[in-house]
């Protein structure tokens, strides 16, 4: 099964944000587009195209963008607001708490750029603790899609999902291995490969490198059972369960801050339904910097030999 | 009297370490540096009283805060030539386990950098805090600042604008970056920023025109003038018109080099129309 995993061709997983949001605004006359001067870099360009009169341009006014789609909510519009994902979610925390979260609004927080993987434009612009932030705020949905395809399908998908989501998504060209076909379902975590050994909940960019990682240690004989968690929050806490009390071992793979992630997220339910020892692929306590995205991945501890030694490593302590 | 002609020897070298910088990380915004380059250049090597040994408290010194921080290469490379730190270092512009970040950072303890900036909007906010801190401990010295003119959208500004007129923030300078130019496009495109002077001046600012930011003596003119208007009461802003990427032909008027590198046969290019006058680093 793992050696069915193949990239197809590498493609940055906001070119699927830009497909996705096309093919939505063509389904959907109710979903409109908001952009903060980074129509290129979210790639929005074909939706404004067709259609023009469905997108606003609001500048460089993040805390407005997050306002403005609220109130289009308020009259039925499906917003789906566009920027960095530092700038839409610390940077507008608030606005979106009061006028999104707590009511309860229809608007689709749509983030690229986030994690180390942003490269060269260093710390300020590479948020690694978004998804804790989006998590913890009651009712949101986050999703943090792993490539171009499931990236354009998340973004299909949770126009049909009545409620805020956070999508998650970022600038590199990555390996794209998922189906091009596939239906995304919210809140179901997807198997990619059986195995019984260990479980290696991985998300976003992260789970092209625990392929990686679980195809090297296979090699070594350690079987591992990789699943892909694009929705951190609902959590598919069934299928971890399952797979953790089979296994009983567990690594967790985020490009985000060891506090509040999905590793957090994972080691909340283990530890209240079957406490499993636990090994966290994530950044821990720092900030980024500027470099090359995956030159970054292995300095901060993301890389996919540091999978693989969070593999051998939790295997022991069983 | 400043040495005109000193300062637009130092602006070449400046310009050609831009050019450098970008391509070399191969990101980068050269566009907004290549516009403010005069400016910087005016302000460090002829306005501003600055120790370049750099403590961060800066007592008894002017300061400068770069609120637009996507421009690094430029004050990277003024600071570099004002003997912050080696000029070699503008080498490791944005690779890894460099001080030369992205956008200017304190946190790795680049000399000259007194808070980051890179997120749009804040650095007004900042640069007002260390303005009163500096009333409250009588230093007479002036507190500088630039921010771009895509970067006035952000509410923030705005609060700040207020606050520095309500409490006679008068030992303040900030300067606009009034390309008229951001990522999307022209600003009256993605987002009109109307009549710019009247705002600042109904938000209680003294107002400096500077025609032509991108002339050194007209640069260097209109800082002294706004020098001279601080310790009256109001803060000042210079309303800036620059050019972006001013001083190489085809990177110049339009948002399109924003942030983005030239290749090699466009460094080449940009390198001959810019005079190495301090040596290359
Ligand atoms: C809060 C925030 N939003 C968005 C961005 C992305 N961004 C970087 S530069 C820029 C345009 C800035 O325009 P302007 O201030 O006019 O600078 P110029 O393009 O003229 O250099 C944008 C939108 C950012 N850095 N910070
Ligand atoms: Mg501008």
């Amino acid at each position: 099964m793992l050696d069915q995993i193949i990239d197809s061709g590498k493609k940055a997983t906001r070119d699927g944000f830009g497909a996705g949001l096309h093919a939505i605004g063509q389904q959907n006359d109710e979903v409109v587009a908001l952009c903060a001067d980074l129509i290129g870099s979210l790639k929005m360009q074909a939706f404004i195209k067709d259609f023009p009169e469905r997108f606003f341009q609001v500048g460089i006014a993040e805390a407005n963008m997050m306002g403005i789609a609220a109130g289009l909510a308020t009259a039925g519009k499906i917003p789906y607001t566009g920027t960095f994902a530092n700038f839409s979610t610390g940077r507008v925390y608030d606005q979106i708490r009061q006028s999104i979260a707590y009511s309860h609004k229809n608007v689709k927080v749509c983030a690229s750029h986030a994690g180390l993987t942003l490269g060269e434009d260093g710390a300020t612009h590479q948020i690694l603790e978004d998804m804790g932030m989006m998590r913890m705020l009651p009712g949101f949905t986050v999703i943090n899609p792993c490539d171009y395809n499931q990236t354009k399908a998340a973004t299909i998908a949770i126009a049909e999902h009545y409620g805020p989501v956070y999508l998650r998504f970022g600038r590199p060209s990555w390996p794209n291995f998922t189906a091009e076909d596939q239906k995304f379902e919210i809140g179901k975590a997807l198997l990619m490969s059986e195995g019984s050994d260990v479980s290696l909940f991985a998300t976003g960019h992260m789970v092209w490198n625990a392929v990686e990682a679980a195809k090297i240690v296979a090699a070594e004989g350690i079987s591992v059972e990789l699943i892909n968690i694009h929705t951190i929050k609902p959590l598919d806490e069934e299928a971890i369960l399952e797979s953790a009390l089979k296994t009983k071992a567990v690594v967790t793979a985020e490009e985000h801050q060891r506090n509040g992630g999905l590793g957090d997220a994972v080691a909340q339910v283990l530890s209240r339904k079957a406490p499993t020892p636990q090994e966290y692929i994530a950044v821990n306590d720092s900030f980024g910097e500027s470099g090359k995205p995956v030159e970054l991945l292995s300095k901060y501890g993301l890389g996919v030999d540091d999978i693989v030694q969070a593999i051998r490593n939790v295997i022991k302590r069983k | 009297m400043a040495d005109i002609q000193k300062l637009k020897q130092i602006a070449s070298q400046v310009r050609r370490d831009i050019i450098r910088q970008t391509h070399s990380a191969a990101s980068g915004h050269p566009g907004g540096s290549l516009g403010c380059t005069d400016f910087l250049v005016a302000l460090y090597f002829d306005l501003m009283e600055h120790d370049p040994s750099f403590n961060m408290k800066a007592k008894g010194e002017d300061v400068f805060f770069l609120s637009n921080g996507h421009i690094s290469p430029v004050w990277y490379s003024v600071l570099a030539r004002s003997g912050y730190f080696p000029t070699a270092e503008l080498a490791t512009f944005r690779q890894i386990n460099s001080r030369m970040q992205g956008h200017p950072a304190t946190h790795e303890g680049l000399p000259g950098i007194r808070v980051a900036s890179g997120s749009l909007g804040q650095g007004l906010s900042v640069a007002i805090g260390m303005a009163l801190a500096k009333k409250l401990d009588g230093d007479d010295k002036t507190i500088y600042a630039l921010t771009g003119d895509g970067e006035l959208e952000e509410g923030q500004v705005w609060e700040a604008m207020m606050f520095a007129a309500h409490h006679k923030v008068d030992n303040l300078v900030v300067a606009v970056d009034w390309n008229g130019q951001q990522i999307d496009g022209p600003t009256e495109e993605v987002m009109s920023l109307g009549d710019l002077p009247a705002k600042w001046a109904a938000f209680g600012w003294e107002i400096v025109h500077l025609e032509d930011g991108n002339d050194m003596e007209q640069v260097v003119a209109k800082l002294n003038e706004a020098k001279s208007k601080t310790g009256q009461g109001k803060p000042i802003v210079i309303m800036m018109k620059t050019e972006m990427g001013f001083g190489v032909d085809f990177m110049q008027g339009t948002h399109k080099w924003h942030g983005k590198a030239p290749n090699a046969e466009q460094t080449a290019d940009a390198l001959s129309q810019l005079e190495e006058t301090l040596g290359d680093y």
